[in-house]
Parts: structure tokens; sequence; C-alpha cells
């Protein structure tokens, strides 16, 4: 969305009927409403011509903007095989079956849009949504309709599928099917679970002598109860158990998976052989508390996980050059030696030369620095830059898989450890406590054996089971999963929970300045003065030569209005003063107040203002604002009370002395910062033992971002992720900052208290195993009342200390 | 007393019913989408065909 908001040259406020945003200029006027632009209006027409207005009855205003289309080339790609068939679910040459994810999708009028999406396109058979995950299924007769032509309907109508070469609807998919297994699981557990329990009632009050069928009965029936659960629900256990035991690791499954297939083959041995009832009941609550757990974990990163995907930076595919005629690739069959041409606001896939005379490249995503450079021919492009204005022609000296950006990204020092090399804190204990388990267990039986075999494989087993780690287990995921919850909440999003036992330990905070600590790229632009159409049109058609920061901005908030441009004469750009250009017949000027017959009237220290001129006479001007964040000072401050700070800047140090009244004065500055100096900084600040968390914007920062412990980007918008990022804090929550960290920190407190409580129930559990006197009664009692009591002891812990910190 | 039982039995046979459809209720993807078909049965099958019709 658009975060610039004009002063409205129209008096009354009208809303479009389409999309329902306010009409910022002269609203179109068409079967009596009012649409704010073309692309609203064109899609009313499309859906009254084929009878489908009920989509405005059903909700009101419920159609997407279109102020921004796509260039009728953004799809041609899907005419590439490699890549349509990435995105195809199903064909059998006549049907194909295709899923888009279409982040657009959020009201019942979407819904009954796109499921009448046959009636717009004959070819198409079928639509189905999926509400939840805003999916899109699709069957169409591939002989009569291209995929692209799908896509480019669904665009139209304001549906673009979000496309990008690790198809996102394509993740989901994968990981929808073992949660479906969980579920499953869980629900077996828990079937199992209640029944078990209801059925050992009897044995817990006790039989007379006379019912000695029935207690066998019922042991029965609760061996076959267990079955389900064991071989079942438990499977995942069993399984990572096996494999890490395999790789001479022993994770926290480990001692589980022993305490499962020893409270199992106990049991059975008992209710066959022993007579007694033995601990189905026990081993069914366990494993359905351990699966609660488990569920909660993975729907708590369900719905805070973002990949980590740079190929989604880049377009999806790029226009090739063969023969005179342009071709679409993909980006990863991009080679040596090929002629790319790169339109207008498109990245530079690779490092190039320069054929076109002459390009303008902003690195901003590279260097951090907004200003555009000026290439001419023959010149070396590097890749990461974005190319402002005409299209260019390139020739590619590297592979994609070379090139400046991807080596940065795989820069060894790049990589972090890797997920199983970090030792999470919950598996460190796991070794030793499994060790000690086996110890203790171990020295019971020997202890016993002399006594009575038979008390000796009790208290073996019983120690075992009672040891199992299962409040242990739950003690991390509901911390720090409520944790995670309660952050995002706040408007912190964490890749995963380990991120918050790394934010726990840092001790160095690093900033980067643009987009940062200021708004780099976002100002208001305020339109002062009144405008008539064809003046605006010809300010917008000016605006799209220049490369200026400045016209640019200007453009971006004319072109929610206009799409078309108007020829251009005599078009100059003057440094330092402003441009000038003819349009029918008119000489606009637009630039500094000299430049413009002006005397500089509004002050200047708001911002930057241009002002306008039209055939010599002064007709208004426009300001644009650049801001430093709300309580910077403020937060520094706090956060420099309790961390070591750094202040790195991709810009140069023109804003040096407002960055020292905010820092305290020992704080190291840098300026002029390339991403490679600032990933060294941060290897540098690790070298010497500190645990370093960079909080960046995205991609000019991302090597630092990635090296850092905890790399933390600040968006304004939190849907345009940064990969290299650990965590995305939204902008509007930078002064809960201080907090944050303090938040992790009780965290780890929160997990140690928990762990507390669940080894004393251990040591109770384990002190009446020892002695041989664990009965089926306590144990059952024992382990689900520890799981429970771990779950909301972490629970009300993360939630008051969230409340106490104010966060919510 | 040893109806005891046969009632046991039956009331976990008809546990195991409706485990069972609960099972076939996930493994059908009822659970997927739990906002889409409240909506999506409020419809018309017969959208305004005529009006379109007039219109042209």
């Amino acid at each position: 969305m658009q975060t610039t908001l004009p002063k409205k040259p129209v008096a009354e406020k009208t809303y479009c009927y389409h999309c329902g945003d306010e009409c910022l200029f002269e609203p179109i006027l068409a079967h009596e409403k009012h649409f704010c632009c073309e692309g609203c209006k064109t899609v009313y027409e499309l859906l009254q011509d084929n009878g489908l207005c009920d989509y405005y009855e059903l909700e009101q205003t419920p159609g997407l903007s279109l102020k921004q289309p796509k260039s009728s080339e953004a799809y041609e790609f899907l005419n590439e095989e490699v890549i349509s068939k990435k995105l195809i679910d199903f064909t059998d040459g006549k049907t194909t079956k295709v899923t888009f994810y279409i982040p657009a999708i959020h009201c019942s009028s979407c819904l009954w849009l796109l499921e009448n999406l046959p009636r717009l396109e004959s070819s198409v058979i079928s639509s189905r949504v999926n509400f939840v995950k805003k999916e899109l299924t699709i069957a169409f007769q591939q002989d009569n309709v291209s995929l692209r032509k799908i896509v480019e309907l669904l665009a139209s109508i304001g549906y673009a599928p979000l496309i990008t070469l690790e198809d996102e609807a394509k993740e989901q998919k994968k990981t929808s099917s073992p949660n479906r297994k969980l579920y499953a699981q869980l629900g077996v557990a828990g079937f199992c679970f209640g029944n078990i329990m209801l059925l050992s009632f009897p044995e817990y009050l006790g039989f007379d002598g006379d019912e000695e069928y029935l207690k066998k009965f019922v042991g029965y029936l609760n061996f076959l109860l267990a079955l389900p659960v064991v071989f079942y629900s438990a499977q995942d256990y069993f399984v990572s158990a096996f494999k890490s035991l395999r790789k001479k690791f022993v994770n926290i499954d480990v001692p589980i998976s022993l305490g499962i297939a020893a409270l199992f083959l106990r049991s059975t041995y008992e209710v066959f052989l022993g007579g007694e009832a033995g601990y189905f009941d026990s081993l069914a609550g366990l494993l359905f508390f351990l699966l609660i757990g488990k569920w909660f974990q993975s729907k708590s990163y369900d719905h805070l996980s973002f990949e980590r995907n740079y190929t989604s930076y880049f377009p999806l595919a790029v226009l090739k050059w063969v023969d005179g005629a342009t071709r679409n690739i993909p980006v990863s069959d991009i080679k040596k030696g090929d002629i790319l041409l790169i339109r207008n606001k498109e990245l530079i896939p690779a490092d190039g030369i320069l054929i076109s005379p002459s390009a303008s490249v902003d690195y901003s995503f590279v260097t951090g620095e907004s200003d555009p450079v000026k290439r001419t021919q023959n010149d070396l492009l590097y890749a990461g830059g974005r190319q402002q204005g005409a299209s260019i022609k390139v020739l590619i000296e590297k592979n994609v898989s070379q090139s400046y950006l991807t080596q940065l990204w795989n820069h060894s020092s790049f990589v972090k450890e890797n997920e199983e090399q970090y030792q999470q804190l919950i598996n460190v204990i796991a070794r030793y406590f499994t060790m000690a388990v086996m110890v203790l267990a171990t020295g019971a039986f020997i202890f016993w054996w002399q006594q009575s075999p038979t008390l000796a494989v009790n208290a073996f087993t019983a120690v075992l089971i009672v040891a199992c780690p299962c409040a242990l287990a739950l003690a991390t995921p509901f911390t720090l999963g409520n944790t995670m919850v309660m952050m995002g909440k706040a408007g912190l999003f964490l890749k995963n929970t380990h991120i918050i036992e790394k934010m726990a330990t840092i001790n160095r905070l690093v900033f980067d300045k643009t987009g940062t600590l200021t708004y780099a790229k976002d100002g208001d632009v305020t339109l002062g003065g009144r405008y008539s159409d064809d003046e605006l049109q010809a300010i917008f058609s000016v605006t799209s030569h220049s490369t200026h920061p400045l016209s640019r901005k200007l453009h971006e908030l004319l072109s929610q209005r206009f799409t078309q441009k108007l020829p251009v004469d005599k078009f100059k750009e003057i440094e330092n003063k402003g441009i000038e250009a003819a349009v029918n017949g008119k000489e606009y000027r637009i630039g500094s107040p000299s430049f413009c017959f002006e005397e500089a009237r509004v002050s200047t220290t708001e911002g930057n203002v241009v002002y306008l001129a039209i055939d010599g006479i002064t007709r208004g001007h426009f300001s644009i604002r650049t801001k430093t964040r709300s309580g910077l000072k403020q937060v520094i401050q706090k956060l420099a009370a309790s961390f070591k700070t750094t202040l790195l800047s991709g810009d140069r140090s023109t804003e040096q002395t407002l960055m020292k009244e905010v820092f305290p004065e020992e704080t190291p500055m840098y300026f002029n910062q390339t991403p490679e100096m600032k990933l060294e900084y941060v290897a540098t600040c690790q070298a010497s033992g500190e645990k370093v968390m960079m909080l960046g914007d995205g991609l000019n920062d991302a090597g630092a971002l990635q090296k850092a412990d905890v790399g933390m980007a600040i968006s304004e918008d939190v849907a345009s992720f940064s990969p290299a990022s650990d965590a995305i804090l939204d902008a509007g929550s930078f002064e809960k900052l201080p907090t944050f960290l303090l938040f992790s920190r009780r965290a780890r407190q929160i997990i140690f208290i928990c762990f507390g409580v669940s080894f004393a129930y251990n040591i109770v559990g384990l002190s009446f195993a020892m002695t041989g006197m664990l009965t089926p009664l306590l144990a059952a009692i024992l382990m689900p009342v520890s799981s429970i009591s771990i779950v909301a002891l972490s629970t009300v812990l993360v939630r008051l200390v969230a409340g106490r910190l104010k966060l919510t | 007393m040893k109806i005891i039982i046969l009632l046991i039995s039956i009331s976990v046979v008809v546990a195991i019913v409706f485990l069972v459809a609960f099972l076939w209720a996930m493994k059908s993807g009822q659970y997927e989408d739990t906002y889409g078909p409240s909506v999506r049965m409020l419809f018309d099958d017969n959208v305004k065909k005529d009006e379109n019709k007039t219109e042209k």
C-alpha cells in the first residue's frame, strides 16, 4: 500500500465503488458509480458484462485497488515450460490442474468471484478456493487456454497470484501432510487415553475377589487400546530417537522413547504374566500431552515462519535477447554471454557489461545509497542493482551463482551454524539427563538384584518411566512458543523460537542507519496548490523520465492516478536545479525555487521542497519529508544502558551530528560502509566473544544480518520480508525494542524455572522408583500432572511477564 | 455383572466409530478450510443470467 498521503484537491471525499479507497483525484464516473482509477472501472465492467455483479452485493467494496497494474509482459515467463511445469499440480494432456497462492483473498466476495471463474473464462472447468490458506485450485482445458492467460485473467480482476521459484503454495502443500498426520496421531492418542482412563477406574477403586475376570478383561482391552498409541501416535519419537542415535547424538526423544518402550513392555508383561493392571493409562496420557505440546509448537511455527529464500528477490524470469527477439528464461538458466533486456525497475540478476549507451542503476538494495548511479556503454554493472528508466541491454559476464549478490549470500562466513549443530539448551540437558537416568536405573537394578530379581526389574523400569522427561520436553516449546506469539502480537516476528534463546544472550547491538533509524524512502509528499487533470498527467509524464529520487517520489504518487504517458519534448535535467520539458506546447519546470521563479517561502528544515512552474508562472510546490523513527532517542538511551551499541551506515556522513545527539558518546560510528564492511564489523565483534544483534532494513545489510547472532530487519510493511533476517520488527513497534530484548531474557528465566519444577517432580518420582515403591497409581498421577502443571506454569508466567512489561 | 463386559465392548465400538469419523473428516480435508464452506452454501446457484442478457 502507498504510505504517502497527498492533500486532496477534491473537496468532498468520494470512495471507489470497487475497492473502497478514497478517490484522491477527480473520481471517474461510470454506470452511476464512482471509481478511483481506470483499473477499478475496467474490473467492474468486466464483471458486469458477465453478470457477476453479485460480487458487490455480498460485501461492500470488496475489490482490490488496481492502481499499479503490471506490464503486459509481466507473466510472459509462464509460457516457458520449465517454469509452468513447476507450478502445475497435475496434467493429463487435456485437463490441467494448478494451485495458486493468492494473498489478496480476504472476503466472501473474493471467494464467490473466484469460484465463478468458469463464467469469465469458459475453458476453466472448475475453481475452488481454500479460504484459510488463500489458495485457488483451478482445473482448465489446456488446449483452449494457456496458464499465462489464466494468470493474466486473475491479475486483471485484482487477484494476482504470488509466484516465486520456490512457490509458496507448493511449500505449504508439503508441510500440510505431516500436520495432518500429527492431528491423526493426536486424535488417536486422545481417544485411547480417554478410554483407558475410564477403563482403569475399577482398578484404582479396587476389585472384589470374585471379579478377577473383569480385571483381566480390562487389562486386555487396555493393551489393545495402547497398541495404536505406541505404534502409531508415538512413531515419530521412535524414528527421531533412532535417527539421532545413529548419528551418535542423544536428543530429547531418546529418553522419551526409552520411557515409552519401558512403560509399554513392562505393562504388557504385567497384564499378561503378572496379573496386574500395568501403566497403560500413564502411557496414553503421556503421549497425548506430548503430542499436544508438539501440535502447539508446529502451530506457532506455522504462524510465523518465513522462508530464507533469496531467489524471491530476483524477478522470476528475465528477458533474453536472441536473434533480435526477446525470450523469457528462468533466472537459474542465465549463462555467461547471454544478452539480457532489463526493463525499468527490474533487478540486474548477474554481473554484466552494459551494451546500451547509458544506464542509471539504483544500488540501494546493495549499498543502501538511494541515489542512482550513472553508467555508460561498456561499464560493468553489478548484480542487485535496479535499472531506472528506459530498458537496457546487458551482456552477462558471470553465471548467476557467481554474481555479486549470490557471492555475498554464499560467502562462507555467511552460513550460520547449522540448526543441528546449534546446541539447543534442551538437547544439552537431554544428553546429561539420559545418562544420569541410565546410571540411576542401572544402579537401582544392581542394588536390588541381591534382594530380589523381580524388585530389581521393577525398579529399573520404574526409574525409566518416571524419569521420562515429558515435563522437561514441554517446558521449552511452550515457553518459547508463548513468548513468540506474544512478541508477534506486539509487532516482532521471529523466524523460529530458537531466536528467543539467542536474543537473550546478546550483548552488542549494531544499527544500520538508512531505513532502520530513519525512514529513508518514506516521506510524506504534500501536494501544494491546485492543478488540473491535464497538468497532473503532464507532470506524471515528465517525472517518468527523471531518475532523481524526488521526481521518482512524485511520479510514484501520481502513478496512482495515471497510467498513460503523454509525449514529452525537450526534456532536460539540470543538476542541482531541476527538470524542464514541454508537454502539449506548455513548458513545465520542476525543481528548486529559483529555477521555478519563486522565492523560498516554505522552510527547508521540513525536508525537500520541489516547485512547479508552467510557462514561467509558479503554480505550487510539493514537499517531501524524511523522518527519524519516533522515540528514537529514548530507545537508544534505554538500550545503551545495558548493551554496547554501534552505528553502521551505508550513507554519507551527512546526518552524523544528528546521530551523535542520539547515541552515547562512546558509540562507534562508521559511515560509507559497504555490505562487506558491515559483515566484517559484525564478524570482528563476534571474534572478540561478543554476541551481536544486527538491526537493518534488509538486503543492503543482508550479509551482516545473516552473520549476526540475531539479524533483525525493520520493516514498514511486514509482508515485505528480508530473507537474511531472523526476525522482522514492525516499524511501528520500534519503541518496544528494549522491552523485547528484556522479554527474551525473562523467557529464558521462565524456562529455567520450569526446568526446576520439572526436576523436582522427577526427583520425587525417582526417589519412589529407586526404592521400588512406584505403583501404577502414582505414575499415572505424577506424569500428567507434571506435564499439565509445566504447561500451565509456563503459559501463566509468560503472560504475566508480558503484562508486566506492558507488551500487550 | 458379566453383562458389563458386553456393555463396555459396545461402548468402545461406538467410540471407535466416532474416532473413525474424525479421521475420515480429517483425511477428506474438512479441517483445511473452516471458513469457505460456511459462505459457499449461501451463494445462489443461478446467478442472474437473465440480467446479463437484457443488458446486452
